[in-house]
């Protein structure tokens, strides 16, 4: 056991738990601001897209940190197909969390809108202005994101479960 | 590998597990905690049910909103734009009146030199093939595209005022509003108590009675209904309300003329029109005095200072299809730097539920609008 209990990198443990805060937001906040008609709508839309554009970055920040500073390895004694899950919900989260934004980025690109982030700063479209494609991706927007959290939702548990019933130290790792 | 240890004195979690021990074995022996995880996954899920309105039914989403426009059009109209669904494209430029509009707002619209703009005349009606005789509200829609990309987009009725102040109104309005399937009318009781509940309704439907309807969309005059915040170069911020206002002279129709016009009259009247020339209209603001209502029911007292913007010329008019106007959302909170919503509601709401009837009609076949194939005007 003792080799679980190594802890990630400082800095890999600084962007997971940053990130970790960012990602939930903007899941609450993506929610909550399609609920409402409230001037919210409008205070939380404009900071979903600044928070999706930090995210993007701070996940390509990630990739890289991951390649200098690889995560601990798992205990040797998980089983096979929790190892497996474990490799593809991390993979699955990344994913996401690159995908996401740029469907948003793309999806406003698409639908004609101009791209404000941070209060200063005009984005690019990255799409012509077609509307069809739209309705795509704003469909694969909200597709996308309830994968994500119902893959936030198997991280929570799965951390829980090292923490509070195996006691292997892989959610110590993260503390 | 630059791995950090735990500190010695940091605890090391106790061997748990029996080796061969089946997880679902390890979960019965940890029951609890087990519980305890199941009770954390439900809070979470609970905590985003909460926040996305599904555990309170009574918030009033732009999903009800749009549902309810839908309902007063006797049911969805595939393809088209959930309120003022009948319209056409146009095209010009916009000149701001840099000195004077710069004192108000520093936005980038305002410097003097000509905008590109492009937008829509439309008719205040759920029902994309409305005869035109039967429709009393019109409509503009603007998009502002100066150089740089701070985009001013709006949304602009020939109203004085609009006739609720707050989105729940505007909801129970429209659901008393939806036609009886018995009699293709509103219901004369339900939208007698509304109105009795909503003094403010009833006055709006006065001054509309009281107000000739232009004979035209080039000849008519368009108003923000809502209050914005403009704010100027040194920072100081005014609640304003502008307003389009026709250089063509007013000109109105007998009710007895206009009930003979054909279907589409005020989108030919347009189209003949634009061939003889472009159309202008000035920019005029208002600026509210301290205790005035931002409210978008209630008007300002006719003497509050006002302040010409600019010219808008439309030198170009052209059927919907793909690619122009239709494909726009005029949500009126695209305000570029030196616009700012106010506490006005309405304008929140506005721009939700536009984006929902953007997202539905994306999805949907658009079929021909009314007035099709058809262009005027100096543009190809």
């Amino acid at each position: 056991m003792s080799a679980s209990t190594q802890r990630f990198p400082l800095a890999s443990r600084i962007l997971h738990w940053g990130m970790a805060v960012l990602v939930l937001a903007m899941l609450l906040i993506g929610i909550g601001m399609v609920s409402t008609t409230g001037p919210d709508y409008y205070r939380f839309l404009s900071v979903h897209r600044s928070i999706g554009i930090a995210i993007l970055v701070l996940v390509a920040i990630r990739l890289i940190n991951r390649a200098i500073n690889p995560p601990p390895p798992l205990p040797r004694d998980l089983p096979g197909w929790q190892k497996a899950l474990a490799s593809v919900s991390h993979w699955l989260l990344y994913g996401l969390m690159i995908v996401l934004p740029i469907i948003g980025w793309a999806m406003l690109s698409a639908g004609g809108y101009p791209i404000l982030v941070f209060g200063v700063v005009h984005l690019p479209a990255i799409l012509p202005h077609d509307v069809a494609l739209f309705a795509v991706l704003r469909t694969l927007h909200t597709v996308f994101a309830v994968l994500l959290f119902a893959t936030f939702l198997a991280h929570l548990g799965a951390a829980l479960f090292h923490g509070w019933i195996r006691r292997d130290g892989v959610l110590e790792s993260m503390a | 590998m630059p791995y950090v240890e735990d500190p010695p004195a940091a605890p090391v979690p106790p061997e748990d597990h029996p080796p061969g021990e089946s997880t679902l074995a390890l979960l019965r022996r940890h029951s609890g905690a087990a519980v305890g995880i199941a009770v954390v996954l439900a809070a979470t899920v609970g905590g985003f049910a909460y926040v996305g309105g599904f555990l309170t039914p009574d918030r009033l989403g732009a999903d009800k909103i749009a549902n309810a426009l839908e309902a007063t059009g006797g049911g969805a109209h595939a393809g088209f734009r959930r309120a003022h669904a009948k319209g056409i494209c146009i095209a010009g430029t916009f000149t701001g009146t840099a000195a004077a509009a710069r004192g108000l707002s520093s936005a980038g619209v305002f410097d003097g030199r000509p905008v590109p703009v492009t937008g829509r005349f439309a008719e205040a009606t759920p029902d994309p093939y409305a005869k035109d005789p039967m429709v009393g509200v019109r409509s503009m829609a603007l998009r502002l595209q100066p150089v740089g990309g701070d985009e001013w987009r709006m949304a602009i009725n020939d109203t004085p005022g609009l006739h609720v102040s707050t989105p729940e109104a505007f909801y129970e309005n429209a659901l008393a509003s939806v036609p009886d399937p018995k009699t293709g009318k509103p219901d004369p009781a339900k939208v007698a108590a509304y109105l009795a509940k909503h003094p403010e309704s009833a006055a709006f439907l006065a001054r509309m009675k009281a107000k000739p309807l232009a004979s035209g969309f080039a000849n008519d005059s368009y108003n923000s209904i809502d209050g914005f915040l403009f704010v100027a170069p040194d920072g100081t911020q005014r609640l304003v309300r502008w307003t389009m206002q026709a250089e063509a002279p007013f000109a109105t129709l007998t009710p007895a003329a206009r009930a003979g016009r054909s279907a589409n009259y005020m989108f030919e009247d347009l189209l003949a029109r634009a061939t003889t020339g472009p159309l202008k209209w000035r920019l005029v603001a208002t600026l509210a005095q301290p205790g005035d209502p931002n409210r978008a029911a209630e008007v300002w007292p006719a003497d509050r200072p006002k302040v010409d913007l600019g010219e808008l010329v439309i030198d170009h008019v052209e059927s919907e299809a793909m690619g122009n106007c239709r494909d726009i959302n005029f949500d009126p909170l695209v305000l570029p730097a030196g616009m700012l919503p106010s506490d006005d509601p309405i304008p929140f709401a506005r721009s939700a539920v536009y984006a929902t009837s953007f997202r539905r009609r994306t999805r949907e076949h658009t079929p021909p609008s009314a007035v099709a194939n058809q262009s005027a005007g100096t543009r190809p």
